[in-house]
């Protein structure tokens, strides 16, 4: 009687503790969820075939066009810890980003253009150092947050280079006391629901640079605006209404 | 009870094993020095898996290196055309092949070529991978004017190599393939990164008042922009090895990149070389058209020409440049001599 007992017992035992087991090793469903960055001149799709070719007119009335566009995001939200990526759209390189094993269905989808003072640490990222995406010292250091390089068709009707190139403000006036402004912003996309699988598309219209709330004249503004203080700003200004969600599917 | 014979057989069979044993022979991993600066500031280098460094390896092609059987008449090798003592140059503007020729291009310098990312190699990045680049030189009739087949006859015919191919790569069967293995595998061993100013910025010297300077005119947008292609403090590599038209020419009869890819946007792009050893490897540009790096400074401060795909970094093209103060001119020449490795030239690891 008492070895019945006894098995009864060690039965339950293993039967209560399987599926203890079982409910401890049941994995949360996960997803993979693809970006994709793409590029557009007030709707027009732009690829690197479009590239090199004086086919773009900005708010300001000039022919330009696109030789170099590289910029960097970061911190994008579907996953907590940090992160960064480099998108070159001439080299096709970084413009999809995947991120597999996400948990969450829902996400409030944000990144940062650039990177914050915070993460914005000079020499720290090797693969950004190993492609010169630096800031000079003398300008505070740190790393570019867009190459944007063309040419206009200047006032003079000939074609002529350009470097949008943004990076954290300097204000060199006084050069024993150099002032800064963080011109990287985050960008909102509001909340998406994601499955496994779903591809996100996020859209750069490269005309808003040049268009809203400054109306960008490339015959003064050109070039040498890495230490141009308020040209900074006022990239960083038009910056607010480049990025826009696209297609979820 | 156990026969005899079969005491016998088993030696047999332990002697055969243990003498086939001894024919394998592993090569040893080599170490790849790195350079403090490039551990911290840039990725790893690229070192194809199915060519791994190895001694017997790297060995090897700094033999073929220096070897003038690689030619076709015995006359040239790879080191005649890269010397050593010359960052691997020879200080021509154009170098003569084997019959007396001369090419359309500068020799270039051969350094931290491990490090080159796109692995684009030569002036017009006509060449794909350290291994592949190496193919070509032999049998350009213009350079060492070679026919594979009879250069691998003449290493396998000789006494030294059969048995140093055997050890580097376990086939004593020589072919072009693992003959141009071994020589990429020298070639990644060539790192320089011990110049003055990679001292400074280890903390271990000071730079001169022109020095400093120059290395601000180096980086400052508004007068040198150099550091958009050529590196910084933080991409001691000093290029960024990409293909640019720095404004030599308003017409172009060297198409460089754009022969290549043959996309007309690329015509007139070349390399950008490093700017390490300039000491050494005059003369400069894809055709070695200045001779002295004075040219080089005023070349881009007043003589920039235009043309449709001369690169936009390239600063008030139509008034030839930016017009550098003959200060700034003098200091920034100064702050690239600083970047001058003579520990690298010397380095009797690289001699013949």
């Amino acid at each position: 009687m008492k070895k019945k007992y006894c098995l009864l017992i060690l039965t339950l035992l293993l039967v209560t503790g399987c599926n203890e087991e079982l409910d401890c090793c049941v994995q949360p469903e996960q997803f993979t969820v693809t970006l994709n960055f793409t590029h557009h001149w007030n709707g027009l799709k732009i690829t690197p075939q479009d590239f090199n070719e004086l086919k773009f007119t900005n708010e300001n009335g000039e022919r330009l066009s696109i030789e170099r566009l590289r910029y960097l995001v970061s911190n994008i939200s579907l996953i907590n810890s940090k992160n960064y990526h480099l998108i070159d759209v001439g080299e096709n390189y970084g413009t999809s980003i995947t991120f597999p094993e996400l948990t969450d269905k829902s996400y409030a989808l944000s990144f940062r253009f650039g990177f914050s003072d915070e993460d914005n640490t000079d020499g720290t990222y090797q693969d950004l150092n190993s492609i010169s995406f630096n800031v000079p010292e003398i300008l505070g250091g740190g790393y570019h947050f867009m190459q944007f390089d063309g040419k206009y068709v200047d006032n003079n009707n000939e074609a002529s280079g350009f470097n949008y190139h943004t990076i954290k403000a300097v204000d060199r006036t006084d050069p024993d006391n150099l002032k800064f402004e963080d011109t990287s912003f985050e960008v909102n996309l509001g909340t998406i629901v994601v499955a496994d699988n779903t591809e996100i598309e996020i859209k750069m219209n490269l005309a808003e640079w040049f268009k809203n709330p400054n109306t960008w004249n490339l015959n003064e503004l050109n070039t040498v605006l890495m230490p141009n203080f308020e040209a900074q700003k006022m990239m960083r200004a038009n910056g607010g209404s480049v990025f826009s969600l696209g297609v979820v599917n | 009870m156990i026969k005899p014979y079969i005491y016998f057989f088993a030696f047999f069979l332990l002697t055969y094993c243990s003498s086939k044993e001894e024919e394998i022979y592993t090569p040893i991993p080599y170490n790849l020095e790195i350079p403090a600066l490039f551990a911290d500031k840039l990725i790893a280098p690229i070192i194809p898996t199915d060519n791994l460094l190895t001694e017997e390896g790297v060995l090897l092609g700094k033999k073929l290196f220096f070897d003038k059987k690689l030619s076709g008449d015995n006359t040239q090798a790879c080191s005649s055309c890269h010397n050593p003592k010359k960052a691997f140059t020879d200080q021509q503007q154009f170098s003569a092949g084997v019959q007396g020729e001369f090419g359309a291009r500068n020799a270039m310098p051969l350094f931290n070529l491990a490090w080159n990312f796109d692995e684009r190699f030569a002036w017009d990045g006509k060449e794909f991978g350290l291994e592949q680049q190496a193919l070509e030189p032999v049998s350009n009739p213009i350079e060492m004017h070679a026919n594979w087949n009879l250069v691998v006859q003449k290493l396998q015919e000789s006494t030294e190599y059969p048995s140093l191919f055997l050890r580097a790569f376990g086939a004593s069967e020589i072919d072009a393939k693992l003959v141009t293995k071994a020589i990429a595998q020298f070639e990644r061993t060539l790192i320089s990164g011990d110049s003055k100013f990679d001292k400074y910025l280890l903390g271990e010297t000071s730079l001169t008042q022109e020095e400093q300077n120059g290395f601000n005119v180096f980086m400052d947008e508004a007068k040198g922009d150099c550091f958009h292609c050529h590196g910084s403090n933080n991409n001691p590599l000093w290029t960024d090895n990409a293909f640019h038209n720095n404004g030599l020419d308003t017409t172009f009869q060297d198409l460089g990149f754009g022969t290549v890819t043959g996309d007309p946007n690329d015509n007139g792009k070349f390399k950008s070389p490093s700017i390490r050893n300039l000491a050494f490897t005059a003369p400069y540009m894809h055709d070695g058209r200045f001779a002295t790096l004075e040219e080089v400074i005023n070349h881009y401060s007043e003589g920039l020409q235009k043309s449709s795909t001369i690169d936009p970094l390239m600063k008030k093209v139509n008034e030839g440049g930016v017009h550098l103060s003959p200060k700034d001119k003098n200091d920034l020449k100064a702050f690239l001599l600083s970047l001058t490795d003579r520990e690298f030239i010397n380095n009797p690891n690289f001699q013949e």
